[in-house]
């Protein structure tokens, strides 16, 4: 009898993982070793590669049969949901890093004091921050492991290798130093309580199951008695750690500020790539390991999901910055994902229903909200871009193709028919109706109605209105800016008319919901 | 053939042509435009001659998946109803084509002329889409997806305030939608026979409770759209602030669609509902047709006057739609198409004036008759059809209405009819102003109608006394269409007694 039996780790299933999180090991050896002149030229194929690799080992799981077990002794599920997850956050990060390329949007030396003389030089001099890279793929590695952790704690690891590199990079940006500090310190701040909050739960919860495994834990549910108060301390603080995180109110103070200071790319990835990690992260939890108890949990998100919906999109009238506005619209939107969450049927075809329509959603809409930060990118005047509203006056006059895009991109946001947000809102609400969640619904298009007002707002501002003298000049896309807006409009046309595909997919990954 | 899809992407394609069109080259777009339009109203002529009102109910059926997932079917179909609105679309298109020829390059030629022609084909696609669609899915898709283009024409090319009336117009219609879209939903859930499909879902929904729940929030979308009292302060502003020609789309076409939905799903979908909600409907349509009219006499905007009598027909429409007699359901149809026509020439008129004087105001006006007399001459007969004289279509369609009505609910009936007193009022009284009286100094200057007027103005003229007339061709396309309509509603028809006793003798 030997005592210690070796742990099992299924490498191949893990390998999309791995290799991004090799590939950002490689970048902070590239860091340390390569001459400043090179790094960039080996960061850029370096990212791209591991990304577009990364997504095709996914593609080659989905293909050769997706594993039905927990992986690495039951901390991680590769399960179908997880593979779907993986591959949109990978895609996402691939156009997001695409963004990221142009030098333009990152200050020159962080450390220096901005404004200072020290600034100036390391502008004058050319220098760069290519740390941003490994750093990307980090959260990027971190992303991938919230979205398929089995066991809070890997959970809670992934949650925090996702968010330090993001808590950095949003004090990165080049324009606006002080907005951009400011924003990256309440980031961190505020990201550090609700990850507190996060592990408070968590220790709540082992006291209750003993187990932080998920599926011990939806175990414990029917076992365990007389513990009720501490399970539900744990339930609501682990609530409160990952609602924070998709931004819903009354934890989305953070996310305006944020989205306004970080740099636009990086703002990019987190609107699209955190929001589909925390929105896997948050469907293990309350799905997988506090399944049964959805009757403590429905009611508070009830309340949660309409408030979010109807905060966003009433907050967001009063904005008058863009990236300020796509914050709260980004608001709005995990509110009408929380209405697919709290979808859950009494049987698992309707859970599955359910679940597919939120992958479904997540993927156009992390997709047009990457190419909505892509054109707000390209509106750029002296003092770097140009996000006040008010500059925007008429830039349909002056620049027709983009605004008219950018115009595209918010009727998607708006939910009109013949574009690709529209099936997602379809989805998800038509699975909450099968599911008797309609009130919610009919709150969620209230909430639409109101936030196709300020989408209207902007359009109106640019096709209607007349051009300032000295308005923001448009700047000429690199061709990875212009290969994002491009993909991204596409995507919105063809999955507005032809959503069927991607829904068969989204459907087969969803059918065997999630491992436990 | 398809027909109806060929006559969907005819548009489509030409839209997509004239926008490549070089720029600079805008008369090239106006006639690319106008010739596609034409071949379109060519299409839907030759179609229209095919269908055979004996016929099976939908004709010219086409059936695709579109999206299995969620039950949605490409599907395509017309019967006499969808068909007369379907014709009503393909003939206004190129009369607003030739009457919008300078809208969008006179005072405002910063902004693009091929996009005002290349949206108006697009429109045009899905005002045809949304009258053929049978799969009720892609009903609502069309029915929103038209907001766009009439947005963007309402808010690049119209008056003063035309972002506020654009924006306006769309989050009114946009709600409505999507109010409505939580009832297809329910729809498609409750029924449970995984299709959107319009004929499987007759009959679908039994539950008296859900009947109710679905039908509000379809109503609720047409009520918007159509627009009745008190659910129309949008249109005014839309109509007085858009182009003539994308006015008379809006008035003439868009706003059938909510009259449309109304006979169409309402009725068909949810008709213990709609028996329901009758009494609720009809007091709403009275009132719109009371309330639309002392309105009207009160303005002062020639564009703003014609919108409100619009207000007070869409009232006689739904009164004709919720009557469901046969009468009434026939003069209803006949309505929508025969308001589209003499609607549709009053704002064509009238935006040949305000482009001869640059004000809307009545009161800027005086004398026209004796300065242009053909001018004057077809205004006076597009009003005197507004008004329902009898001659012109539209004494036709209200006539039957208020008959159909009658039969069922007298009080309404009669109370409704005063409103033909009303119209009387203010269209002649707009006439006066504007036509007699001492010629008004800037009036001297006007020049009447030139070719493209007058081409713009005849046909429609010759449908409003062509029809009035003789409108026996349209009513028999109707007809069937609306009896089957009725028979799906279960109500039993209603035969006058004193004509039994008549037969019994």
């Amino acid at each position: 009898m030997n005592g210690i039996q070796a742990p099992t780790i299924e490498y191949g299933a893990l390998a999309p993982m791995l290799v991004i999180f090799g590939a950002a090991v490689i970048g902070v050896l590239v860091e340390a070793f390569a001459p400043r002149y090179l790094r960039k030229s080996i960061h850029v194929p370096l990212t791209l590669l591991s990304t577009a690799g990364a997504f095709v080992l996914v593609i080659f799981q989905v293909i050769s049969g997706v594993p039905t077990t927990a992986a690495a002794m039951g901390a991680v599920a590769v399960d179908g949901p997880a593979l779907f997850f993986w591959g949109v956050i990978l895609v996402l990060s691939f156009v997001s890093v695409l963004l990221v390329i142009d030098d333009e949007h990152f200050v020159a030396s962080a450390a220096a004091v901005p404004g200072s003389a020290a600034e100036e030089e390391a502008e004058i001099s050319g220098g760069a921050h290519t740390e941003v890279y490994p750093l990307i793929l980090f959260a990027v590695g971190g992303m991938l492991l919230f979205a398929s952790s089995n066991d809070l704690l890997v959970m809670f690891v992934g949650l925090e290798v996702m968010s330090l590199p993001l808590y950095l990079l949003c004090g990165l940006a080049r324009r606006r130093r002080l907005l951009s500090q400011e924003a990256s310190m309440k980031y961190f701040l505020l990201g550090a309580f609700s990850s507190a909050f996060f592990l408070y739960g968590m220790a709540f919860v082992y006291g209750f199951a003993g187990s932080v495994d998920l599926s011990k834990i939806n175990d414990a549910l029917g076992t365990v008695g007389g513990l009720d108060t501490v399970l539900l301390i744990g339930l609501g603080l682990l609530g409160v750690g990952l609602l924070f995180k998709i931004g819903a109110a009354p934890f989305q103070a953070w996310k305006p500020d944020v989205y306004q200071g970080a740099p636009t790319p990086v703002t990019a990835l987190m609107a699209s790539g955190t929001l589909v990690a925390a929105f896997g992260a948050v469907l293990r939890v309350f799905w997988v390991a506090l399944g049964n108890l959805d009757w403590d949990w429905r009611p508070v998100m009830w309340g949660v999901a309409i408030l979010t919906m109807i905060v966003g999109a009433v907050l967001a009238i009063t904005q008058t910055d863009i990236k300020r506005m796509l914050a709260y619209s980004s608001i709005a939107h995990a509110g009408f994902l929380l209405i697919g969450v709290i979808a859950t049927s009494p049987d698992a075809e309707g859970n599955a229903t359910s679940l597919s329509a939120i992958m479904f959603y997540l993927l156009v809409y992390g997709i047009t909200t990457v190419g909505a930060f892509a054109v707000v990118t390209m509106v750029r005047d002296a003092g770097g871009e140009a996000t006040h509203l008010s500059r925007w006056a008429g830039l349909g006059r002056r620049s027709p193709m983009l605004a008219g895009v950018f115009a595209f991109f918010l009727l998607a946001f708006a939910g009109i028919p013949l574009t690709s947000g529209f099936f997602g809102k379809y989805a998800v609400f038509a699975a909450a109706v099968a599911n008797g969640a309609t009130p919610l619904v009919v709150v969620g298009v209230v909430s639409s109605a109101i936030a196709a007002f300020f989408y209207v707002r902007v359009i109106v501002l640019m096709f209607f209105s007349e051009p300032a003298a000295d308005g923001p000049t448009i700047a000429v896309p690199t061709a990875a800016t212009a290969a994002v807006i491009t993909l991204a409009a596409a995507v919105t046309v063809v999955l507005g008319v032809f959503p069927q595909p991607v829904l068969d997919l989204a459907d087969k990954a969803a059918s065997a919901l999630f491992i436990r | 053939m398809p027909w109806l899809t060929i006559l969907m992407a005819v548009p489509v394609v030409g839209a997509v042509l004239v926008a490549l069109t070089p720029k600079g080259n805008d008369k090239l777009a106006k006639q690319l435009t106008l010739a596609v339009s034409v071949v379109v109203l060519a299409l839907t002529i030759a179609m229209a001659v095919q269908f055979s009102p004996k016929g099976d109910r939908f004709q010219f059926v086409e059936t695709y998946e579109w999206i299995p997932r969620f039950g949605v079917h490409y599907g395509v179909g017309v019967d006499g109803i969808a068909l007369v609105l379907i014709a009503l679309s393909a003939v206004l298109v190129p009369i607003v084509v030739l009457a919008s020829w300078h809208d969008a390059d006179a005072p405002s030629a910063k902004r693009s002329v091929k996009t005002y022609f290349a949206l108006l084909l697009v429109l045009e696609a899905m005002m045809i889409g949304v009258f053929a669609a049978t799969d009720i899915f892609l009903f609502y898709v069309f029915f929103e997806a038209m907001l766009i283009p009439m947005y963007f024409m309402i808010g690049s090319y119209g008056g003063a305030q035309r972002s506020y009336a654009a924006v306006k117009f769309l989050l009114y219609s946009l709600f409505g939608g999507l109010l409505m879209l939580v009832a297809v939903i329910g729809l498609y859930v409750v029924a449970g026979k995984n299709t959107f499909m319009f004929p499987e879902l007759i009959g679908a929904i039994q539950d008296p409770t859900t009947q109710k729940w679905l039908f509000a929030g379809f109503f609720f979308a047409f009520a918007v759209k159509a627009p009745l009292w008190p659910f129309h302060t949008w249109l005014p502003d839309a109509a007085a602030q858009a182009p003539a020609g994308a006015a008379v789309l809006l008035v003439g076409v868009l706003d059938k669609v909510g009259t449309y939905g109304m006979l169409r799903f309402c009725l068909e979908l949810f008709p213990d509902a709609s028996k329901f909600f009758t009494p609720l409907v009809i007091v709403l349509s009275v009132v719109g047709i009371i309330y639309g009219a002392i309105v009207a006499i009160g303005q002062t905007d020639m564009k703003r006057l014609i919108a409100y009598t619009s207000i007070s027909h869409f009232g006689f429409i739904a009164l004709g739609v919720f009557a469901m007699t046969n009468d009434a359901g026939a003069g209803a149809t006949l309505y929508m198409v025969n308001h589209g026509f003499s609607t549709g020439a009053l704002f064509l008129i009238a935006g040949f004036l305000i482009a001869r004087r640059g004000s809307p105001h009545i009161e800027d006006y005086g004398g026209v008759q004796k300065v242009t007399p053909k001018l004057a001459g077809v205004f006076l007969i597009a009003g005197l059809s507004g008004l329902a004289l009898p001659g012109l279509s539209s004494f036709v369609s209200e006539f039957m209405v208020l008959i159909g009505t009658a039969e069922r609910y007298m009080v309404p009936a009669i109370i409704s009819a005063s409103g033909v007193v009303l119209a009387a009022i203010y269209i002649l009284w707009m006439y006066q102003r504007v036509a007699g009286g001492p010629t008004a100094e800037p009036v001297k200057e006007f020049k009447d109608l030139n070719g493209r007027e007058l081409w713009v103005v005849a046909p429609l003229i010759a449908l409003i006394i062509g029809l009035g007339f003789y409108p026996k061709p349209l009513l028999d396309v109707i007809n069937p269409a609306v009896d089957h309509t009725l028979v799906s509603v279960q109500v039993e028809k209603f035969t006058p007694a004193i004509a039994e006793k008549g037969a019994g003798q």
